[in-house]
């Protein structure tokens, strides 16, 4: 039994919490909000892909990267989520270079990783077109002839990306490309969204070369299977962040005074500081269960991403929302930091498909775990 | 982060599993679940299996030797719990006497009359039960009314005490009194071991609203205690009240019963509304969130297992699992009752879905939330001791006891 992060992993947060107070304040949040075409800061993603080389985290040395694992990469994305970096880390990282590590050959993974690793590349990936959950029918981008067409959005980080793996109809079904966003073809554009700190991009390709990425009609299995485990790392940011509401909360209800005593005296604000914190640690322990079916590549992983994903997007819903609460009408300003947290935990709830696909999924899987326990067990008896 | 056992863990478990097959008590012909909790014949099924345990040195693991323990260390007696546990063998009756009261009164008394306590308890031949609350001391576990006057070398007590869980099938008791009621609440209490056959001290079964009778209330009239029963010092009482019920909130946070797998078996086999309730989205979604809690609950349990194995302090985070238990427990009850629809009404007899167990458990639930710190003290403790905001105003905290208002 060992359910925590260990000593090397402590320090290894500790210090990308040291690292993340200097150089990412809030007010680079807020400089992003001002400037919402760049959707990112990338004085910042500079320092953090290349000075810190955090990208290359859970890549395998033998495509550039450190291969440290991913429960070390979840103690980097509970800082990150706790910092509201906005840096293109979570797309580049969770989504892009897991669906290459997926789905990629030989030859696409040396290409791409080192340079993911080295931080000299922004991915994304481009799945949606329009509302609903991604199926044959809403998707129309079409793939003929080594060159894509079609629109999406929308697409994280779209404006920093420099390549996407896209989902599109091949003939065969649907099926994932990979390509190059500074390329011929390619056109992207800023949208207005939610937490402009994480930039969202219409992306259109018109005749856009590119090039396949796993086998044909897989793309929506390869996807599943890379959302899972980009749930858990992104469960991690949604727990630091719920983390550092409830801090913010907590702060302010012990300097806020009214009818002569904190308002942290009063059992109104103590037992609803007191609800989020119980569910930031049912937060916590569904994460710390992800990262170890993560790291161990365990057959629970299908469960214990989606169980992290909804205990995540949960606790750092109600911290956030309670955050502004307790902070009363300052709460709900502009000026107030409150509000870069409410719009982070709707982005990150929202970005791979709702809570409630998730909750759908979960129970889905615990049927499908339940009935092979089941068959075990009957073959066992049998035998 | 690793689920599994370490080599030594695992050679720990396949031990105690063994030897719990080998030693598994004799349940006198009937099946595990038709004998009742309370009912004698249950009580002699714990008691054998408290014996043999005491035998093979599995009773009290983690105990210091000299105290009549194995030595063995907190991780050895979770794993020897969790196997007890899966094998239908963990029982109640001997848990406030060992988990909470005799270690709490051996850290203030080493005297022999004391130490000679504690071998028959080990062996489940003594049961023991708390007599700390009263009428108007629950959630204000200091505000103790019952009072010891001395007289020569004994003590004289007058009270009552209520919510005492097995006091009708036990043979001692921790007693808290008040000895000095012109001091602040908290200073003027003292704690006394007593025998629940001391002439003068009645114990009177309280129906429950689940119609179990486990809790009491216990008149003490004149009740005469030598000096040598005391624990701790004169006025030292709310240090053994502090000591026994951290254990106690641990005890509960632990869990079990019935939960999810056993939900999902009954939303599958009724009829439901247009289909079983399995297939309706609404009830999924719900089912989503209350495993995901639950397993939240089970995990953190292991964050404190793994704290202590690496040899330090578990942390706070298990502390809202008492609190998120009791309530998941309740809700998941009333929706069970909800599947059943119009039949969910009946609670007993050959008529009642699975035997009334999900309608047993929803009557039972309120007591959860209750039971060893409300809610509310739950989240007082949570936000004051965790999260570092202040106390209530307390108006009694400087107030000589005497003087504090008594309202109803």
């Amino acid at each position: 039994m060992d359910f925590d992060y260990n000593d090397d992993q402590k320090a290894l947060k500790e210090e990308a919490r040291r690292f993340l107070t200097n150089v990412a304040p809030l007010s680079a949040v807020r400089a992003v909000y001002d400037a919402p075409e760049l959707g990112h800061d990338a004085a910042l993603w500079q320092r953090v892909a290349r000075e810190q080389g955090w990208c290359g985290t859970a890549i395998p040395e033998e495509y550039g990267g450190l291969g440290l694992g991913y429960v070390e990469l979840c103690a980097l994305a509970e800082e990150l989520g706790r910092a509201l970096t906005p840096v293109p880390f979570g797309p580049t990282v969770y989504q892009f270079a897991e669906s290459l590590l997926l789905a990629g050959s030989e030859a696409q993974k040396q290409a791409v990783l080192p340079q993911v690793a080295a931080g000299e590349l922004v991915g994304t990936l481009a799945v949606t077109e329009g509302p609903g959950v991604p199926s044959a029918a809403g998707i129309s981008t079409r793939f003929a002839d080594g060159r894509l067409t079609g629109a999406k959005l929308p697409v994280t980080d779209g404006m920093a990306a420099d390549r996407a793996v896209v989902l599109a109809q091949d003939g065969t079904g649907l099926s994932l490309f990979l390509v190059d966003l500074r390329g011929e073809g390619v056109t992207v554009g800023p949208l207005s969204v939610l937490d402009p700190s994480r930039g969202g991009a219409r992306v259109t390709f018109a005749d856009a070369p590119a090039e396949r990425l796993g086998k044909a009609g897989e793309g929506l299995a390869l996807l599943a299977r890379t959302d899972d485990r980009a749930a858990v790392l992104y469960a991690f940011e949604q727990l630091g962040g719920a983390d550092r509401c409830l801090e913010m909360a907590r702060d302010y209800a012990l300097e806020r005074y009214a009818f002569g005593r904190p308002i942290g005296s009063y059992q109104a604000i103590k037992h609803k500081l007191a609800d989020v914190f119980v569910k930031n640690s049912i937060a916590r322990a569904n994460a710390y269960y992800g990262a170890w079916a993560l790291s161990a590549d365990a057959p629970e992983l299908p469960v214990a991403a989606a169980s992290a994903h909804i205990a995540g997007a949960a606790a750092y819903w109600l911290a956030s929302k309670e955050n502004i609460q307790t902070h009363g009408g300052i709460g709900v300003t502009w000026e107030a930091d409150c509000q870069l947290f409410y719009r982070r935990s709707r982005h990150l709830a929202l970005i791979m498909g709702s809570p409630r696909l998730w909750k759908r999924r979960l129970i889905d899987r615990i049927e499908t775990r339940e009935a092979s326990r089941a068959e075990q067990i009957s073959k066992g008896a049998a035998a | 982060m690793n689920l599994e056992d370490s080599p030594a863990e695992a050679a720990y478990r396949a031990k105690v599993r063994a030897w719990i097959a080998d030693n598994a008590p004799d349940w006198g012909g009937h099946a595990k679940d038709e004998l009742r909790v309370w009912t004698e014949p249950h009580k002699q099924v714990a008691h054998a299996w408290q014996r043999a345990k005491a035998d093979g040195g599995y009773a009290c693991i983690n105990w210091p030797v000299e105290q009549g323990g194995s030595g063995g260390t907190t991780i050895e007696a979770s794993i020897f719990a969790q196997e007890e546990l899966n094998a239908g063998l963990r029982f109640t009756y001997f848990m406030t006497g060992l988990e909470m009261l005799l270690p709490a009164l051996l850290r203030f008394n080493t005297d022999p009359l004391s130490r000679a306590l504690v071998p028959p308890a080990v062996r489940g031949d003594t049961i023991w039960c708390q007599l700390f609350s009263e009428p108007s001391s629950g959630s204000d576990s200091a505000g103790i009314r019952t009072s010891a006057v001395p007289d020569g070398d004994e003590w004289v007590i007058n009270g009552q005490k209520v919510w005492n869980s097995g006091a009708q099938i036990s043979d001692y008791g921790m007693l808290m009194t008040r000895t000095d009621p012109s001091v602040p609440k908290h200073k003027g209490l003292t704690a006394f071991w007593v025998k629940m056959d001391t002439p003068g001290l009645e114990v009177r079964p309280i129906m429950m609203m689940s119609g179990d009778a486990e809790l009491n209330e216990v008149f003490l009239t004149d009740v005469r205690i030598p000096d040598a029963q005391r624990v701790g010092g004169v006025g030292d009482g709310w240090k053994v009240i502090i000591a026994t019920l951290m254990n106690e909130r641990a005890a509960i946070g632990a869990g079990g019963g019935l939960g999810w797998a056993e939900i999902m078996k009954l939303a599958r086999d009724m009829p439901g509304i247009d289909g079983p309730a399995m297939e309706d989205p609404a009830f999924r979604e719900w089912l989503a969130d209350w495993y995901v809690n639950a397993e939240g609950i089970r995990l953190l349990s292991f964050q404190t297992l793994t704290s202590l194995s690496r040899g330090q302090t578990p942390g706070p985070e298990s502390s809202g699992g008492k609190l998120l238990w009791a309530n998941q427990t309740q809700d998941l009850t009333s929706m069970a009752l909800d599947i059943m629809g119009h039949f969910g009404v009946i609670d007993h007899g050959d008529d009642a879905i699975g035997g009334g167990a999900f309608q047993h458990r929803f009557l039972w639930a309120p007591g959860l939330r209750l039971g060893g710190g409300s809610d509310e003290i739950m989240k007082n403790i949570i936000a004051e001791r965790i999260l570092g905001l202040p106390g209530d105003p307390r108006v009694d905290k400087d107030v000589a006891f005497k003087d504090i208002p008594k309202g109803r």
